[in-house]
């Protein structure tokens, strides 16, 4: 706890230069710990959970190999998936610079670091939504019942289109909930809850981000590429 | 409220009431704490419990005696026609509105009659009580029930390390378990609690999609518990307490929370794609649409073969408690018992294709087959790791020791015809039988659910501040030995003979078998039945509870019986091992003052509290 200032003229402390220790902690340490391994064993089970999606992929790649050779060039534009990638490596790069600024209690540029993250995944979205599903959805390139397509090529282009429906529908809605999140710690910047001390949130949700990340690095060459 | 505003006089117990009944209901529904949260548990799974074991009671009726064709005379028209003769299921004709289109091409309502047979309902009854009693009861029984109560009293903690994740647990547990009710009462599941493609994308009427996507919800709680206890036992340790001088059900609990995190994501993504399939067609999993069937059996045990040891790790941890304890001496072999649950753990992982031997090239097969006999290994360290702790032991035969007796000899069983299943040549003939269904109730009822139920008898003076009546338990504990016996012992014959599970009907030579595992299955009933019978007395009028009635070592015993909400009155050292009772003198560890206290943050008085990271 932060001593009271004997000046009464001095400013009040912000939140961040007074953290709060919940009271099952036995400290400060002990608590930052716990969250960021709590945050660890979580991108565990979402690397796992999407390792469903890859493991999928593979057996189908196995078992129909001239399906998924002429896929990516007939369904998807590698330019678009591009695009997107740069964006999201980018805004891991912004959100990790946004823990570095909050540690040097760079407050504007922390906040500016966020808008930026932010900014880009919502590109990401909007390219999504905008350049890829809709034209696919127009055209009834879709899983399952909605398959509509004329100029399918072979018997199981369908399933192509499944797995590439479920995993970046998937991918997507976490690129959702990062946007949730994100917004959410830069109302928490505007009140300065972030500095040298206290970053915690800011370290746990930037992991969230690289690891969505992650997972599109390798959605990417594999729907798109190979 | 905080250790430091209630001055030393005033320490209620977790279960006192507050000023009113509406805030004591409120302090309940929003709690945070880790004991209360653990007793919800407690009465949620206790109650799947109860459902499970009614649905069970039904699959046993209705095999009491084979389907049979009589023929009757019709009174009126004097004709002979053969007819099946009445089960214990009936066949219902439901009716139900329908949406359909008519000649003009209008949507009008329309009456549907639809038939339930006999068959269909058996199917629908035991596929529910495997799916229940899996996903609702024996998963969360343990961890989630007395894992969340003793887990952190037992390594010192004030909490889990994420208190309000723990509570949205509970809720998420409560919401799929809602689920799978609606499920029951809107036309059930037949595919048996295993959901195998092509049967489970296909088969129209039921709800099947409603379950799976209820599997998904509940998985979101055990990754939630498992993540929890996890960070709990790394960071949250008393002062003085290094990984070997945790009680053994600590490690237990610690090797299922991985098994939990590391497995269940899998489960998610393979009922997400189950229950997409259904909704959209997506040919992943249906082989008319190029997808593949075996995948699903992959994916699927990828995950429920953990599980299987999800459910019985915890029951190991009760027994290795329970035995320390009651026969006064310490462990056989501390870091053998506990490095063989983090051993079980990881084979956990390497076994599961042996769910499907005959889907897979024979290398495949025998690769898998070895690994499977594998798990053999550090099981059997615990099983002599505990009968050479009873030799020479101060044994007391009280009803948890009682229970400690017949977990180790139910649970041997269980674990030994489970080789005959791994060998690919015997399972051949034994595969799919009732064989398998005898070797699973002995590991899962004879294993966990007896471990849960002395564990139950072991912890509950200090769960709830009563004691229960010895004569009336053992009676209890007694009933369910024979019973259990009675009931699968009869199985294992029946699937040696040949008998497949989940038929509704046998032939004729088998009826005698059959009826006496229905007997017995009452008799268990019977004996479940007076348990609940003691705890509910014990409740209302048991003699109060000491602080420590089995005078055992262990760090939960070292508060009031029941603990004080913030649960010790001052904080906990580790001064000593867990099951030190080959020492001379044991010093209590909490006389305030007596020991050193750990550091604190500098100026940190508790008071400011609340606000977490979260």
């Amino acid at each position: 706890m932060a001593s009271i200032p004997s000046d009464h003229n001095a400013r009040p402390a912000a939140p961040h230069e007074n953290p709060v220790v919940a009271s099952h902690f036995r400290s400060k340490a002990e608590q930052e710990d716990a969250g960021k391994m709590g945050m660890w064993l979580f991108l565990t089970t979402e690397v796992l959970l999407f390792g469903g999606f890859f493991c999928a992929y593979a057996v189908f790649r196995m078992l129909y190999p001239e399906t998924f050779e002429g896929a990516s060039a007939k369904f998807l534009d590698w330019r678009i998936g591009a695009i997107n990638t740069v964006v999201l490596l980018l805004s891991s790069f912004t959100v990790a610079m946004s823990i570095r600024n909050a540690q040097l209690n760079q407050q504007w540029w922390l906040r500016i670091n966020l808008i930026i993250t932010i900014a880009c995944a919502i590109f990401f979205l909007v390219t999504k939504l905008w350049l890829e599903y809709w034209p696919k959805i127009v055209e009834g390139k879709l899983p399952g019942t909605f398959f509509t397509y004329s100029g399918a090529m072979t018997d199981h282009d369908q399933i192509f289109l499944s797995i590439y429906w479920t995993a970046t529908a998937t991918h997507g809605l976490h690129v959702l909930i990062g946007v949730f999140l994100l917004t959410w710690l830069l109302v928490r910047a505007w009140k300065l809850h972030f500095g040298p001390k206290t970053y915690l949130a800011l370290e746990n949700v930037g992991l969230y981000w690289h690891v969505v990340d992650l997972i599109w690095i390798f959605l990417f060459p594999l729907l798109y590429l190979v | 409220m905080s250790a430091a505003h209630d001055h030393h006089d005033h320490h209620p117990s977790y279960l006192a009431p507050k000023e009113t009944l509406g805030k004591t209901i409120m302090s309940w529904v929003y709690t945070i704490d880790h004991k209360k949260i653990g007793v919800m548990y407690l009465c949620a799974v206790l109650f799947a419990f109860f459902l499970g074991g009614v649905l069970a009671l039904g699959v046993r009726t209705h095999l009491w005696s084979p389907a049979e064709t009589i023929v009757q005379i019709d009174p009126s028209t004097g004709e002979e026609r053969e007819v099946q003769k009445e089960r214990f299921f009936r066949d219902v004709t439901i009716t139900r509105t329908v949406m359909r289109e008519n000649e003009a091409g209008e949507k009008v309502r329309a009456q549907e009659e639809r038939t339930f047979t006999s068959n269909n309902i058996y199917n629908r009854v035991f596929t529910l009580h495997g799916a229940v009693m899996v996903f609702l009861f024996i998963i969360p029984s343990v961890p989630a029930a007395l894992g969340n109560f003793f887990l952190p009293l037992m390594i010192g903690a004030k909490d889990v390390a994420f208190p309000r994740l723990n509570l949205l647990s509970w809720y998420v547990y409560v919401f799929g378990s809602l689920m799978t009710l609606g499920a029951l009462l809107g036309g059930g599941v037949e595919t048996g609690w295993t959901f195998y493609t092509p049967y489970s994308t296909s088969t129209e009427f039921g709800q099947t999609t409603l379950v799976a996507l209820a599997v998904f919800v509940l998985g979101f709680s055990s990754i939630f518990t498992g993540l929890n206890f996890i960070v709990t036992v790394h960071k949250m340790r008393a002062p003085g307490m290094g990984w070997f001088d945790m009680p053994l059900f600590v490690w237990a609990i610690y090797a299922t929370s991985i098994i939990q995190v590391l497995a269940t994501p899998v489960l998610g993504i393979t009922v997400l794609l189950l229950a997409i399939e259904r909704m959209f067609n997506i040919g992943i999993f249906d082989p008319a649409k190029g997808g593949d069937p075996i995948l699903f059996q992959h994916f699927f045990w990828f995950y429920s073969h953990p599980a299987v040891y999800i459910m019985i790790l915890p029951g190991f941890g009760i027994i290795s408690e329970m035995i320390t304890t009651h026969a006064r001496k310490p462990i056989f072999g501390y870091r053998f018992v506990a490095f063989s649950s983090i051993a079980i753990a990881a084979i956990s992982f390497l076994v599961w294709a042996h769910h499907m031997f005959t889907a897979m090239g024979e290398l495949a097969a025998i690769i898998f087959s070895g690994l499977t006999m594998l798990v053999a290994i550090p099981t059997a360290i615990k099983v002599f790791a505990w009968v050479a702790t009873l030799y020479k032991g101060s044994i007391a035969l009280n009803t948890p020791m009682l229970y400690v007796l017949s977990f180790l000899f139910l649970f041997t069983i269980g674990g030994l015809t489970g080789p005959p299943l791994a060998v690919l040549s015997t399972d051949l003939h034994l595969h799919d039988t009732y064989f398998v269904v005898a070797h699973f109730h002995y590991v899962m009822m004879g294993g966990t659910v007896i471990a849960f139920i002395g564990g139950l008898h072991h912890w509950w003076p200090k769960m709830f501040g009563r004691m229960y009546n010895e004569t009336f338990a053992k009676l209890g504990c007694l009933l369910v030995f024979v019973g259990f016996n009675l009931t699968f012992f009869t199985q294992f014959f029946l699937g040696s003979n040949g008998m497949p599970r989940r038929y509704a009907t046998y032939v004729e030579e088998f009826q005698t078998l059959h009826q006496l595992s229905t007997i017995g299955s009452y008799i268990l009933a019977i004996g479940l039945f007076v348990h609940l019978g003691v705890f509910v007395m014990s409740l209302l009028n048991g003699k109060k509870a000491v602080e420590n009635p089995w005078g055992s070592l262990t760090m939960e015993w070292d508060t009031e019986s029941p603990p004080i909400e913030h649960n010790f009155l001052h904080e906990p050292v580790a001064t000593h091992g867990p099951y030190d009772y080959d020492q001379p003198i044991v010093p209590p560890r909490t006389k305030p003052g007596e020991w050193p206290l750990p550091d604190m943050p500098e100026g940190d008085d508790g008071a400011n509290t609340k606000r977490g990271m979260f």
